[in-house]
């Protein structure tokens, strides 16, 4: 489990970037819910914290496909691969993330380790 | 509706057969492509599939598991339209019948005469022509570019990337002036300074010197650069003589009303080479960037099944990276009277600007801000849509 920071530190449409290896993003939905992702782009080396928050889908700041959160499921191209999802529990008002074991779908140029520079 | 033909193979027009069946169309799809290709993604080829990092594969534009029941006809140019009938003449002297007709031949690059004939020459369109500048970028040679518009500077920075000595030479006295003014033009010129890529701005190439490949470029000036790869970047040409016998209005592209119908019934064009009416000023515009390709589309397919849209065409958008920098760009910056650093540091190149007409925000443009440009393009949409 990974720590990443207290609940009250991730406002109701924001997101966050947690710089590990690859990187994950943190999403806090309008509607309270919590969940991560891959944050790099399964097309380009893109952070998808940067990318715009709506319902429980994510829109990439580069070339707008839309990943949904819960499934990682990307709805058209250009990215056509899913990103990873990882399970998310808040404890005692702190967000911790169970790191997938799923193999990751980084873009094409980016090897596991590398991280979105965006 | 039975039978569509849509004559350019390449993402404007696989996203208009996209939308086509989106929007419920079950009949014949044919589509025309002058390439041997499938379609695939143009950006690419200035910046990851010219320094290696992406190969073919990874710049195919259609999904595996996506059944689009298309009939391709690749390989085979249109050479003409035969307005009544919608229908369309191949060079191999085949006419393709159809309802309707949506043109999408995109645009070429534009070339310079003098420098023809010579060898290391070359001008960035298709995959073709990335196959062939990629087997050329040695590191051991000197690369000129003429032209520093954004494919220009996309070259530029991955031939650097490689090892290349570059050399760009702008006829204008900034480089990107049109699309962003001169100051902040100016401003994304430095990135070919910091990089090491010599920039030699309002001063025209005189002559190209050769001996069967191309050795050095003469400036206007008398400056002399050596140079054993020549990239000619100097904008692009619609594709639209095959339709010149053809009733079909052309300017600067395919004329057409706000939705891409063209003034013969059942004929439409969308992509980079159409003008469509723009929606402030009513004047034809052609727009060459992809969310345009891959946006309007939509548009089309609504208005050619239905002869209505629910499509609200979004600000452009357009991006380009180079020397590992994102410059993104949203909205227009026509007539603005005031730009506005809204956040970064232009001196440290990551930066985002406003540019205003009288008060109102019409144009974002990012540079290192991917997140804050996101935000300010999302709020220029909301300001943007018809009421
Ligand atoms: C190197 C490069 C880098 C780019 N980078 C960016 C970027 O970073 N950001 C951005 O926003 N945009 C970028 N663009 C622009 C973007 O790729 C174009 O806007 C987009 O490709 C337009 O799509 P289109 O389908 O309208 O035209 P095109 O992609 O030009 O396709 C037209 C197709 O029609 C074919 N054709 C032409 N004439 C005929 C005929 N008579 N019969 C049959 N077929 C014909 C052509 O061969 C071609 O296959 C870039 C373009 C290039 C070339
Ligand atoms: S980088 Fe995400 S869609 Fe292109």
């Amino acid at each position: 489990m990974l720590n990443v920071c207290p609940l009250s530190e991730l406002p109701p449409g924001e997101a966050l970037r947690v710089p590990c290896s690859p990187p994950i993003a943190v999403f806090r939905t309008e509607e309270g819910e919590v969940l991560a992702i891959d944050d790099t782009c399964t097309h380009q080396d893109a952070s998808l914290a940067d990318g715009w928050l709506e319902g429980c889908q994510v829109e990439c700041p580069l070339h707008a496909s839309r990943f949904d959160l819960r499934t990682g499921a990307v709805d058209a191209p250009p990215a056509k691969r899913p990103v990873r999802t990882h399970r998310v529990e808040v404890v005692d008002g702190m967000i911790q993330v169970e790191l997938s074991l799923d193999t990751p779908n980084l873009p094409p140029g980016l090897a596991a380790g590398s991280g979105a520079n965006a | 509706m039975h039978d569509i033909t849509i004559v350019g193979a390449s993402i404007c027009g696989l996203y208009t057969a996209r939308a086509l069946r989106a929007e419920g169309f079950a009949g014949r799809i044919t589509l025309v492509g002058d390439e041997v290709h499938r379609p695939y993604d143009r950006p690419p080829l200035s910046k990851e599939f010219l320094v290696g990092t992406y190969e073919i594969a990874d710049i195919q534009l259609e999904d595996e598991d996506e059944h689009l029941d298309l009939n391709y006809r690749l390989g085979q140019p249109a050479v003409g339209l035969r307005a009544r009938e919608q229908s369309v003449e191949l060079a191999d002297g085949s006419l393709v019948r159809g309802d309707a007709v949506v043109v999408a031949t995109g645009a070429r690059a534009r070339t310079l005469p003098a420098a023809h004939g010579l060898e290391g020459v070359h001008t960035l369109r298709s995959l073709d022509d990335a196959i062939a500048l990629r087997a050329d970028l040695q590191p051991s040679h000197r690369l000129v570019v003429v032209g520093a518009g954004f494919i220009g500077a996309e070259i530029a920075s991955s031939a650097r990337g490689l090892g290349l000595e570059v050399d760009v030479v702008e006829v204008a006295p900034t480089p990107l002036a049109g699309p962003l003014g001169s100051r902040f033009g100016g401003i994304l010129a430095r990135l070919h300074e910091r990089a090491g890529v010599r920039l030699h701005s309002g001063v025209a190439p005189a002559t190209f010197e050769g001996d069967g490949r191309i050795r050095a470029v003469v400036l206007a000036d008398g400056t002399r650069l050596p140079a054993d790869v020549l990239v000619v970047g100097v904008g692009a040409a619609p594709n639209v003589e095959w339709l010149s016998g053809s009733p079909v209005a052309i300017g600067n592209g395919i004329e057409t009303d706000q939705h891409g119908q063209t003034g013969l019934p059942g004929v439409f064009a969308v992509g980079d080479c159409a003008a469509w009416a723009d929606s402030a000023t009513g004047r034809p515009l052609r727009v060459e960037h992809w969310t345009n390709a891959v946006e309007r589309p939509t548009v089309v397919a609504q208005q050619l099944l239905h002869g209505r849209t629910s499509m609200v065409p979004r600000p452009t958008y357009f991006w380009s990276d180079q020397y590992g920098v994102h410059v993104q760009f949203a909205g227009s910056i026509v007539d603005h009277d005031e730009v506005v650093v809204e956040d970064g540091d232009v001196d440290a190149l990551r930066f985002l600007v406003t540019y205003r007409r009288a008060g109102e925000v019409i144009g974002v443009l990012g540079v290192d801000s991917v997140r804050q440009f996101t935000r300010r393009r999302r709020a220029l949409s909301a300001i943007r849509t018809p009421a």
